[in-house]
């Protein structure tokens, strides 16, 4: 079992406090789900976990099995398990789908035992297939030009291939109609196990349908302010927001004005 | 009021270089008239470089004497490695200014196909040779540099594809600079006649650290009616020279002409790649990489100049600067008044990995016609350190995820070589550049 521990997280951007001590724990083998109103905090959790560089973390610990987070460069973190389904995945021009996930793939392999390239095209073909995706969008250029629906299945196929320790997701349901949800929450489910751990960033208890949160977190103002089992989830689904904040005593859930 | 230059070769000189070539005196004539004008005409003008002082005319010889190969064998490993010496039917290798080996198919001989070194050809096909050597795409006359080519001229290739002939198989050349001494006053003349097409491929391979001579060369490219020419190159030419290139096209009705070029030279280098639509349906793509490195000083411009109908003109230029180099990209659309629904696109980007390395997008348009389509994007920056944060999110380290988008940056021109070893030549020569 491998852990991920974030404790009393504090991240400013730009010099403005954004997270203001986030507490969280996932083990392999669960799924954790975040929800909350926009502008709380969830999509920069989700990049100080995988350290952009215009994040700064200004106290509190990331802890990988132990191991700090917070001192590894953005492709370490990668090598050590972690990754992130953007909410906006990165158009590189000129770099095919497949060089680029064979790169992503060796590079967590010594030099000399890089994966054959036959082994690495059945396993693509597999995949791809799996995730219903055309054959040729392994020979175009990494999500140049993909549709909104297919970055996010191209996410999936990404983790799929990487297989990290832990997954986290920035509205990977977002933009998807319902043919491609399915797809991809498949994907979700096919990865789910010993070996790996989840954490969902959504708005919607319709991605939750196909996948069943283990544990369910709403964010306010910089901080996981409510944590449950999939019920809350459902509650969130019929009746928003205001009763949390009613209970909290909450005005405004978003982190920009004080709180 | 203009100085004569003193150039390197007197006209006696220049006449007995012909004479020793069996040239017809025609052409001996040809050279030095144009060795004349050379001492007069000033130095062309690229925008925003200036190479007043740059040395284009003094070397040590005129022409060094190599030996031929008499089998792909002998082939240095630099050259073996872009060719496929079983499968490459059409090639021909020069070696500094000596013709080293030649083959053409029996099909295209048959079909009554050229494929010669220029010296051949000016003695064996005079009368193809006068009538588009130096008269339609490039002028001898129009600045120093082509006059002073046209009289010195010692290398090169014709390319002859009677109408209707389509070849399928790429033509390949490759001019190899082993000779410290030498200098490439290369001609390269492609005639493409009515309905013909043609994909030629030439590459520059210099296997000296440093060379002592000039590289004044000039490409021909006649696209007649119809008639379609896809042109490749891959320049790497070592530091040392002071180089001037000049690849022009001239397109007739419905004609297609597409540049590839990779610029990968090490020494300072004017680039003149201008393509001339002619012909109302005339299209023309012209791609050009570059990497600049070192204190080089580079000016690539790239023209494209409408005079036909509903002519189409695509310019796409990606330059990625390091160390101390400089260049500049002049990207330019000109439309012509008639060429009425003429469009005119071009995209110049640089990319910058250093300090102190400095490039220029500098795309302009000229147009003289109301009823037309013209747009561009230009951008001169640095890796987007977006893109390196997803790349090394997936646990890529930050100096692969580099090489991966400057690749990708410079795939344009590497996907559109027609030949497998010299696209996987360019891009390791990429490889050893951008490090
Ligand atoms: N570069 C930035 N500069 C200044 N403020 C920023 C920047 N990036 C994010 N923020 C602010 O941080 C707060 C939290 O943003 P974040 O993207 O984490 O919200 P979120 O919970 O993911 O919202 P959503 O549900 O809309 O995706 C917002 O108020 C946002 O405006
Ligand atoms: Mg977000």
């Amino acid at each position: 079992m491998a852990t991920l521990e974030i404790k009393d997280l504090h991240v400013e951007i730009d010099g403005k406090e954004i997270l203001k001590g986030v507490n969280l724990t996932i083990n392999t083998n669960e799924v954790h789900a975040i929800m909350g109103p926009n502008g709380t905090g969830k999509s920069t959790l989700a990049s100080a976990i995988m350290g952009h560089p215009k994040y700064e973390v200004t106290q509190g610990e990331i802890l990988l099995d132990g191991e700090n987070v917070l001192e590894m460069e953005v492709d370490e973190r990668g090598k050590a398990g972690l990754f992130l389904a953007m909410q906006y995945p990165s158009e590189i021009a000129g770099v095919t789908n497949a060089d680029f996930l064979r790169s992503a793939i060796n590079a967590r392999r010594e030099e000399g035992d890089e994966i054959s390239l036959m082994k690495f095209i059945r396993e693509l073909d597999k995949t791809m297939e799996f995730l219903e995706m055309p054959e040729e969008m392994s020979q175009r250029y990494l999500n140049e030009g993909f549709s909104g629906g297919e970055k996010k299945r191209n996410e999936i196929l990404q983790l799929m291939m990487i297989k990290p320790t832990f997954g986290i997701l920035d509205e990977i349901d977002s933009g998807l109609d319902i043919d491609a949800l399915k797809v991809v929450s498949k994907g979700i489910n096919e990865m789910r196990g010993e070996g790996f751990g989840c954490l969902m960033i959504t708005h919607y208890q319709r991605l939750l349908n196909y996948i069943t949160p283990d544990y369910v977190h709403v964010m306010m103002q910089g901080k996981v302010v409510k944590s449950g089992g999939k019920e809350l989830a459902q509650k969130l689904e019929t009746e928003g927001y205001e009763w949390i904040k009613a209970e909290l005593g909450i005005e405004d859930a978003t982190v920009t004005e004080e709180a | 009021m203009t100085v004569e230059t003193k150039l390197a070769l007197s006209a006696e000189e220049v006449r007995s270089f012909s004479q020793s070539n069996n040239e017809p005196a025609a052409f001996a004539d040809f050279r030095v008239a144009a060795l004349i004008k050379a001492a007069q005409l000033d130095l062309p003008k690229p925008d925003k470089t200036n190479i007043t002082k740059w040395n284009f005319t003094e070397f040590p010889v005129h022409t060094v004497e190599s030996s031929p190969f008499s089998s792909l064998e002998e082939l240095p490993e630099d050259v073996k490695a872009i060719i496929d010496t079983e499968g490459q039917e059409n090639l021909y290798i020069q070696r500094n200014n000596t013709p080293a080996f030649i083959k053409l198919s029996e099909e295209l001989k048959a079909k009554g196909v050229i494929f010669t070194d220029i010296q051949t050809a000016v003695r064996d096909h005079a009368e193809l040779v006068e009538k588009y050597f130096m008269t339609t795409a490039v002028k001898v006359d129009e600045h120093k540099l082509t006059a002073y080519h046209a009289a010195l001229v010692n290398g090169g290739v014709f390319v002859y594809v009677p109408r209707n002939v389509i070849i399928e198989v790429p033509l390949q050349v490759v001019f190899l600079h082993d000779n410290a001494e030498a200098s490439l006053f290369n001609h390269v003349l492609v005639v493409a006649e009515q309905s013909s097409a043609v994909t030629y491929v030439e590459t520059y391979v210099s296997t000296v650290e440093e060379a002592k001579g000039q590289a004044n060369i000039i490409s021909e490219v006649i696209v007649q009616d119809n008639a379609q020419v896809t042109y490749g190159a891959v320049d790497v030419l070592a530091k040392g020279f002071t180089t001037y290139v000049n690849r022009r096209g001239h397109v007739g009705r419905d004609g297609k002409l597409d540049w590839a070029l990779g610029l990968m030279n090490d020494s300072d280098t004017i680039s003149d790649n201008t393509t001339y639509l002619m012909g109302d349906n005339s299209s023309a793509d012209t791609k050009t990489v570059v990497v600049g490195r070192g204190s080089q000083k580079q000016n690539f411009t790239t023209l494209v100049r409408h005079w036909g109908k509903n002519s189409d003109g695509q310019i796409l230029k990606h330059g990625v600067m390091k160390d101390a180099a400089q260049s500049i990209f002049n990207g330019i659309g000109q439309i012509e008044h008639g060429a009425t629904k003429a469009n005119a696109e071009q995209e110049s980007r640089v990319l910058m990995l250093s300090e102190k390395a400095r490039g220029d997008a500098n795309p302009i348009l000229l147009i003289d016609e109301d009823d037309v389509t013209a747009g561009h994007a230009a951008s001169v920056g640095r890796v987007d350190p977006t893109q390196l944060y997803y790349l090394m999110s997936r646990g890529i380290s930050k100096a692969e995820a580099e090489r991966l988008v400057i690749h990708g940056f410079l795939a344009p021109v590497v996907t559109n070589l027609p030949i497998e070893g010299v696209k996987k030549q360019l891009t390791e020569v990429i490889e050893r550049k951008v490090r």
